[in-house]
């Protein structure tokens, strides 16, 4: 399909607050982006015009924000309210190859969902990996240099080459990667088997590094991780905030054509324009 | 009815910047036998059930879905 024929939904609720410049990227890369409230998915309190179905689009986006004030945790209530309404649509999605996209807050939704990391099925009952406290204690706010580490199997990678580093800022308090304490070596090593683990926090040298260049204690230095198949990505760092070469925290002293973010969009639609 | 008083809090060994912040300002203020804080979080909560049995595993439940990431949380229920 064409790519001005992709249609994203960029899914919100009470609180998501990067919605705009998130489709504005996929716009810019040429893609029909629709930002949708969850009740518009739900057929809730909606007139008949405004509601959409989650089976008409290519791709699935939850963009960063502060969904339902972070209540309980980052991403538990509105994970709750996608089960319990729309499990059914979301497993399909995902199990049609059909791409999802987590940034920030909707990584911490979709690992609270049990799709990410989605190694033994689409979608655990309960979460099976947490983004938990930052280990500073507060919320971290700040560029950040991120190592591509996948092989090929993250679709949303595709035009970044193997080792490649790329800027995206974060800025949450709940990012820290986390497995279960008793079955962390044998869950990383599935990651790192299955070929999920997406980007590490690395420092300027391009070495894996603690604080701030990881900026929130991440196990293995973990950025974003993909599911078994490649097609459901989570990321902290927002790659929307460096799609344009002006974005990049180094702008003023060397203005690049794009930004490194911008790789991100460009790989999933040139994947959704092959496969659909 | 009952009314369930479901304590969340981190599984020993998940680092607890709440708490060890916490900590720290209680010794900035001059508590300086303070020696470890543990963050917690407290829901309190209704149930229009009569049997005990079955609201423990309702509770149980609402923990592993929503108010505990099993991952890192572990949870104690009590009834007034």
């Amino acid at each position: 399909m064409k790519v001005e024929d992709v249609k994203v939904c960029i899914l919100i609720i009470e609180g998501t607050n990067c919605e705009a410049e998130t489709s504005q990227a996929f716009r810019r890369s040429g893609a029909s982006a629709e930002i949708v409230h969850l009740k518009q998915l739900l057929g809730q309190d909606t007139k008949p015009e405004e509601t959409r179905k989650l089976e008409d689009y290519e791709i699935l986006v939850i963009p960063g924000g502060f969904s339902s004030g972070d209540y309980v945790r980052a991403g538990a209530i509105l994970a709750a309210r996608m089960k319990s309404r729309m499990e059914d649509e979301l497993v399909q999605f995902i199990d049609e190859g059909k791409p999802v996209l987590g940034i920030c807050n909707g990584f911490q939704i979709l690992v609270e969902l049990g799709v990410l990391p989605g190694i033994e099925s689409i979608m655990s009952r309960y979460p099976t990996a947490s983004l938990g406290w930052n280990d500073s204690g507060r919320f971290e706010c700040r560029p950040t240099l991120l190592e591509n580490w996948n092989k090929g199997k993250c679709i949303f990678t595709t035009k970044l080459e193997r080792g490649q580093i790329i800027q995206a800022p974060t800025a949450h308090a709940e990012g820290k990667f986390m497995l279960p304490k008793h079955r962390e070596k044998e869950l990383l090593d599935t990651l790192k088997d299955n070929d999920q683990i997406v980007f590490r926090y690395v420092d300027a040298e391009g070495q894996i590094a603690g604080y701030p260049w990881n900026p929130n204690g991440s196990l293995f230095g973990i950025a974003g991780i993909c599911n078994s198949e490649g097609n459901v990505f989570g990321m902290m760092p927002h790659p929307e905030r460096t799609y344009l070469g002006i974005q990049q925290a180094d702008w003023t002293r060397n203005v690049p054509d794009n930004g490194d973010g911008k790789a991100v969009f460009e790989s999933v639609l040139d994947h959704v324009t092959k496969k659909f | 009815m009952v009314k369930a008083f479901v304590e969340i809090h981190l599984k020993k060994g998940i680092a607890d910047p709440e708490g060890s912040n916490t900590l720290k300002a209680l010794k900035l203020l001059g508590f300086e036998t303070a020696t470890d804080v543990k963050s917690a979080r407290l829901f309190e909560i209704d149930l229009e059930e009569e049997d005990r049995v079955r609201a423990e595993d309702l509770l149980e439940e609402m923990c592993n879905r929503l108010l505990a990431n099993p991952v890192i949380h572990d949870y104690q229920i009590r009834f007034e």
